[in-house]
């Protein structure tokens, strides 16, 4: 029986061996590019073919590489499908839909979006957004460069320097902003108090930190006190990738402090200011804690001042179950991130051009 | 030559100046917390003479936290979820990692498109859809609806990936040919060398998980389910004038944080370097 399967084996390889070389022929003659590419495929099914015979396996070595790959990131991947993917599809499809989660799902085209340019509510929350956005991205960008540059010199406790710094990031919300709270606060906090007796500012035109126009203008101050750190140590990695002869160089040349941060120092950290900047704003555009923490009365709910978009698709989708108009507000969110990083992206292609 | 060194003087003067104005405003806060917590309501605020220790401090806030509120129900269930999210967030995102850094194989190019594509696409675009469909399989209002949300993350996976690249193919090619199997790779030697990648990702998620607070306040409804800081926000809402209490669970909310990443940090500018995350 054996002996009969092995000569039927063999006769099978000699049968594929003729058919790979008159492929392969084939191949040599051929111009065009695409039926090239194809019959390149058709060697290698071959191969495996007839790999898979001689070695009596039932599967071949490539389908079993591609196992044992998909195997290592199976565990993540199904995860990752379920509970990322594929709401993401499903929050597209839903900015068309109205729907309250129990009722039929009804198709509504782009009447959610119509129904978003006459929201004032909503333009209130995406001005903030986008005011918070610009006072956010470049002050915080410039403080943890400038922290950066300061603790890549030889200075004395520069580890507990980079440790301090990063204290805030890892600090959690709701214990901070409380922290703050006190210290802004108008009539009792320690800031008003001594912008009072020393300042001599009258009780009466004392900042209100947490309402008004100030509201996101604190929420600014906070970001940038909270997340200045985590830049920084990505701006330390990357001002470490820099040549140290670049710079002695440089200064052979007579290069000052200045001219050496200006035409060294931040043309190589281009990389890196294009990453952080993309963080930044992404992070900065889902903001929500921070706003609702520092400017968010006793229930939480924030006034027109200091709403913020995230926010909003809160509140309209978990409040009021209004889903289809929440996630046309969340598409709103998404092309804000996509353009930002789209411009960003092409500055960066230019700059490396 | 003199006037250079006197500059260089200067210099000097002034980095450290700065230096210490921001370690102070760094700091401040985190201070006026830990002295608040041990004074009573009346002195929380007193400004003329500031103390930093009362004369009586009042320790007894740090115990009464805990009986105002469950505040150990609190602490079990983000002890719980940030250990249970960490480790799985470790094993899967490495483990796919290797595959993606390493390995050959069908639509890998593909597959790896659709993690990055997700990266810079914000969590509050999808949480509702994400929502509905984990409510549809019945982990609304359950610890491990949070689970499900963060474990699963594209960032580890990326952020991983872009480390084991930096690990040089001879290594794993060696370990091939004297007949290891890709898993037995994967354990000894790609996981030993990458410590500070490992270090980077657990204070991030560590962190993420522990600090969260717009993920459990959709998912975790009832009392016993709920996290510190929904418990905090909890009871900063209710008494919002107990100021020395409020700043007290404040305290404890920071400390398991804190030792991580105090643990942890040396690995830390290494694990972003290498990491590519600095782009």
């Amino acid at each position: 029986m054996e002996k009969i399967k092995e000569t039927q084996g063999s006769g099978q390889i000699n049968i594929l061996q003729d058919a790979l070389k008159t492929t392969i022929e084939k191949v040599r003659d051929e111009k065009d590019e695409k039926t090239k590419r194809k019959l390149i495929r058709q060697i290698e099914r071959y191969n495996n073919r007839i790999d898979m015979l001689r070695s009596g396996r039932r599967i071949s070595r490539q389908t079993r590489k591609n196992l044992v790959a998909y195997s290592f990131i199976a565990p993540n991947f199904i995860g990752f499908c379920v509970f990322t993917l594929i709401p993401i599809v499903f929050a597209f499809a839903l900015a068309f839909m109205n729907w309250d989660g129990s009722n039929p799902v009804s198709f509504e085209g782009f009447n959610n979006f119509k129904r978003l340019a006459s929201d004032t509510f909503f333009k209130a929350a995406l001005k903030n957004t986008i005011i918070y956005c610009v006072g956010t991205v470049p002050l915080t960008m410039i403080a943890s460069l400038a922290l950066a540059i300061v603790l890549n010199q030889k200075v004395i406790g520069r580890g507990i320097f980079r440790t301090i710094a990063f204290f805030p990031y890892v600090a959690s919300l709701v214990a901070i902003t409380s922290v703050w709270k006190m210290l802004f606060h108008p009539s009792k906090g320690p800031v008003n108090n001594i912008l009072f007796t020393f300042f001599h500012i009258p009780q009466d035109a004392l900042p209100q930190w947490f309402s008004g126009s100030l509201c996101v203008i604190s929420m600014i101050l906070f970001s940038v006190w909270k997340y200045m750190g985590y830049y920084m140590v990505i701006y330390l990695a990357g001002l470490q990738g820099i040549s140290k002869e670049l710079y002695e160089a440089a200064s052979l040349d007579g290069a000052g402090t200045w001219n050496q941060f200006r035409y060294i120092t931040w043309p190589q950290l281009s990389a890196t200011t294009f990453f952080v900047v993309v963080m930044l704003t992404i992070n900065c555009f889902k903001v929500y804690d921070v706003a609702v923490m520092l400017a968010g009365g006793g229930s939480g709910e924030l006034t027109v001042s200091a709403t913020v978009l995230v926010y909003y698709i809160y509140q309209k989708a978990f409040i009021d179950w209004d889903l289809g108009y929440s996630s046309a507000v969340a598409m709103v969110l998404f092309l804000m991130v996509l353009i930002v990083t789209i411009i960003q992206f092409r500055g960066q292609a230019r700059k490396e051009a | 030559m003199r006037s250079a060194h006197r500059k260089e003087i200067i210099g000097k003067i002034v980095v450290y100046a700065v230096l210490i104005i921001i370690a102070l405003a760094m700091i401040t806060p985190f201070l006026w917390m830990f002295s608040a917590a041990i004074k009573s309501d009346r002195e929380v605020f007193k400004m003329n003479p500031f103390v930093f220790i009362p004369k009586v401090p009042k320790w007894s806030n740090y115990v009464d936290i805990w009986t105002k509120i469950p505040f150990l129900k609190f602490v079990e269930n983000t002890v719980f979820l940030t250990i249970v999210v960490t480790i799985l967030q470790l094993l899967t995102s490495s483990f796919a990692a290797y595959a993606f850094a390493k390995l050959k194989f069908r639509y890998k190019n593909g597959l790896f498109l659709a993690y990055i594509a997700t990266i810079a696409m914000p969590w509050q675009v999808y949480m509702v859809p994400q929502f509905i469909l984990m409510r549809k399989m019945g982990l609304n209002d359950k610890l491990l609806a949070i689970i499900c949300l963060q474990a699963f993350s594209a960032f580890g996976v990326f952020l991983m990936k872009q480390f084991y690249e930096s690990v040089p193919d001879d290594l794993c090619e060696a370990a091939r040919i004297d007949g290891m199997s890709e898993y037995k790779i994967y354990m000894k030697i790609m996981l030993p060398l990458s410590k500070p990648a490992l270090a980077t990702l657990i204070i991030f998620t560590f962190v993420n998980t522990w600090n969260d607070y717009l993920g459990p306040l959709i998912y975790l409804k009832t009392q016993e389910k709920k996290t510190i800081q929904l418990g905090l926000k909890m009871f900063i809402s209710q008494y919002s004038s107990d100021y020395g209490l409020i700043m007290a669970g404040s305290m404890l909310s920071l400390i398991p944080v804190l030792i991580v990443f105090l643990c942890l940090q040396k690995y830390f500018v290494e694990g972003i370097a290498n990491t590519g995350l600095k782009g």
